[in-house]
């Protein structure tokens, strides 16, 4: 029972981390139809920046306040993304997609080597964090307790960002923006600006999810390449630029994974990759969407 | 789609003439006797791309389809000359050309019987999931695949070794299997400017041009795409098994998403508006990617710079951009 419990556990992490990921990707292609190949790269600045700030910030100061740089370090990505979407991204949107891919896949490469530059090649650790927090009972078995804070941050962000798309004023033009752009262009909204934002909010969830993650398995070269074909998964299985479906597919990705490591290993990745095909055959348009075009 | 009626003028641009053969045909027979046996084999590594870039640009060029999991058939290839040699202990290089075309022909018509079903970004992230199921077959199947490892593909006999047999293995890269690799390059494209230049090429161009409009004609679109999918699987998995001599391993970075990319970027790079663009696009990407290894640690912040000006500056890509230089000089002079 207490296994099972555990397990319940890993998978909200999991998915709580998946969606932050897979959230960002979808959220900038809802607004901009672009999809960021360079996603999973900006997931792991967000990684190292965090690994950095923790190794130099742990000898002086209390655990519970080295929580408070993971939005700084979401914040450094949220930046870099500020920086990339005008002078990149904003060139392209009138070009074929094809080329889209590329620059993204070019921005890829260069974020890979950028962050080999600055930070090393070695891997860093933030285990500090992950320990100085111990161990928990809950329920009868022993759980690490920065486990259950990367959940909370991972639905934490999940309803703000409901909140902020739902319930702002920000959030109607950012709608507005995403349903039609000429529209939104002649009701005066300025979607330059909406752009640059949204961007921007993509990478902050990427550079969170990296940030709250890497006290847990530590920052790799490479951990962002694997990452995106994962958030891939999970937002054509929720349906690409939805929010509810990143979540449900953060969740049906992390269930999937679960149960496959449990019981069939070797094919877990195999898995998951048939399934996001079955969905995209069978409903283009994510398990979740309302037409099924 | 701003750019159909554009992409139908550059469609209807005159063959060029085959004058451009006979030099590029003697300076690729000459470069053994001259070149220095390391840049022999690097040019070898080029022409295997060539065949896989230009296999891709039938999808992405010809029928308008971008395929982010080329990958999967170029390292189906390597794979299938790896499996000859493991379970059957066969070494003969046709038995592994037969194989991984074969292969690539099984491959392709399965994953393409699912891609071709959507184009656009849809097409693309398809066929990137498919791949990604093969590379995490080949990576986590380690008892099968070796893994990580991967699969030795030894010094193979060619031809039934009427060049006898290889004494040193840089002598036989950089002279037997160099002009082996020439003589099926030649082919693979020769066969690949016949099926663009046949009707059935034309089909595809008008299917990439306007696929309403195809269909009106009586295009049957989807078996066209699946038929192209399936021909530019096989050419790219041929490419696959030629390389993996070469390289001496088959390992799963040969089915790794990021390399379907390095295949896109040598299609784009060369210009993949033209027939010619992605086999001088995957030479130069080669050059250039082992000058950028041996040069830098940083070798991939090079490629995406070059990546990210070719896609602002130069969407046409170097054979497309000289021409474009070309038909100027001619209107001036």
């Amino acid at each position: 029972m207490s296994t099972l419990f555990v397990q319940v556990l890993n998978t909200a992490v999991y998915t709580a981390v998946l969606f932050l990921i897979a959230g960002g990707l979808s959220l900038v292609y809802g607004v901009m139809r672009v999809v960021n190949l360079a996603h999973g790269n900006l997931y792991m600045l967000g990684a190292f920046v965090m690994a950095w700030a923790v190794g130099g910030a742990a000898a002086g100061v209390v655990p519970p306040l080295l929580l408070l740089l993971i939005p700084v370090a979401g914040a450094v990505v949220a930046l870099v993304g500020a920086l990339i979407e005008p002078t990149l991204l904003r060139p392209l949107y009138n070009r074929a997609e094809e080329y889209q891919l590329l620059l993204t896949f070019g921005l890829l490469l260069i974020l890979e080597d950028a962050i080999k530059f600055v930070f090393g090649p070695t891997p860093l650790s933030a285990s500090t964090l992950w320990s100085a927090f111990g161990p928990i009972s809950v329920l009868g078995s022993i759980y690490p307790a920065y486990n259950l804070v990367v959940i909370a941050v991972g639905f934490g962000s999940a309803g703000l960002l409901w909140a902020f798309v739902y319930r702002t004023k920000f959030g109607v033009m950012l709608r507005a923006t995403s349903q039609n752009r000429k529209m939104a262009v002649s009701l005066g909204i300025n979607v330059r600006a909406v752009y640059v934002l949204a961007f921007s909010i993509g990478c902050l969830m990427a550079g969170v999810a990296g940030a709250v993650i890497v006290p847990v398995q530590g920052a790799v070269l490479g951990m962002g390449i694997d990452a995106l074909v994962l958030a891939f998964v999970v937002v054509v299985i929720g349906g690409l630029g939805s929010l509810e479906g990143a979540l449900a597919g953060a969740a049906i990705v992390a269930v999937v994974r679960t149960l496959a490591i449990t019981f069939f290993p070797e094919l877990e990745l195999a898995v998951l990759y048939l399934i996001a095909a079955a969905v995209l055959v069978t409903r283009p348009a994510g398990i979740f969407s309302r037409s099924s075009t | 789609m701003s750019g159909t009626a554009a992409t139908v003028a550059r469609a209807s641009k005159p063959v060029p003439s085959g004058a451009y053969l006979v030099p590029v045909a003697v300076l690729l027979l000459a470069f053994p006797l001259v070149a220095p046996a390391y840049q022999t084999i690097l040019l070898a590594y080029g022409l295997a791309f060539a065949i896989a870039a230009v296999a891709l640009n039938l999808l992405l060029g010809y029928t308008g389809l971008l395929s982010f999991g080329h990958a999967a058939f170029f390292g189906t290839g390597a794979y299938a000359a790896g499996f000859m040699v493991k379970y059957f202990g066969v070494v003969s290089m046709e038995a592994f050309l037969a194989a991984g075309a074969l292969s690539g022909i099984v491959v392709a018509a399965l994953f393409g019987f699912v891609c071709v079903r959507y184009t656009r970004i849809f097409f693309s992230i398809l066929a990137l999931a498919l791949s990604q199921v093969l590379w995490s077959l080949a990576f986590k199947l380690f008892w099968v695949t070796g893994g990580t490892d991967g699969l030795r593909v030894p010094t193979p006999v060619l031809l039934g070794g009427v060049f006898g047999s290889p004494d040193d293995k840089v002598t036989f890269l950089s002279h037997q299997y160099y002009y082996y690799t020439l003589g099926v390059f030649a082919i693979c494209i020769g066969l690949l400017w016949l099926i663009v230049h046949s009707p059935f090429g034309k089909a595809l161009q008008a299917i990439r041009d306007n696929e309403v409009r195809a269909e009106f004609v009586g295009i049957r679109v989807r078996r066209y795409r699946w038929i192209a999918f399936v021909l530019s699987g096989m050419f790219a998995t041929i490419a696959g098994t030629l390389w993996g001599p070469l390289n001496g391993l088959a390992t799963p970075e040969a089915l790794y998403w990021p390399f379907s990319g390095e295949i896109v970027f040598m299609a784009v790079l060369g210009g993949f508006r033209t027939f010619s663009g992605p086999i001088v696009g995957a030479i130069v990407f080669n050059y250039l990617k082992a000058y950028a290894v041996g040069r830098t640690e940083y070798w991939q912040l090079l490629l995406g710079v070059v990546l990210v000006i070719l896609v602002m500056a130069m969407p046409e890509g170097i054979i497309g951009t000289l021409g474009r230089f070309g038909r100027r000089l001619r209107r001036e002079g």
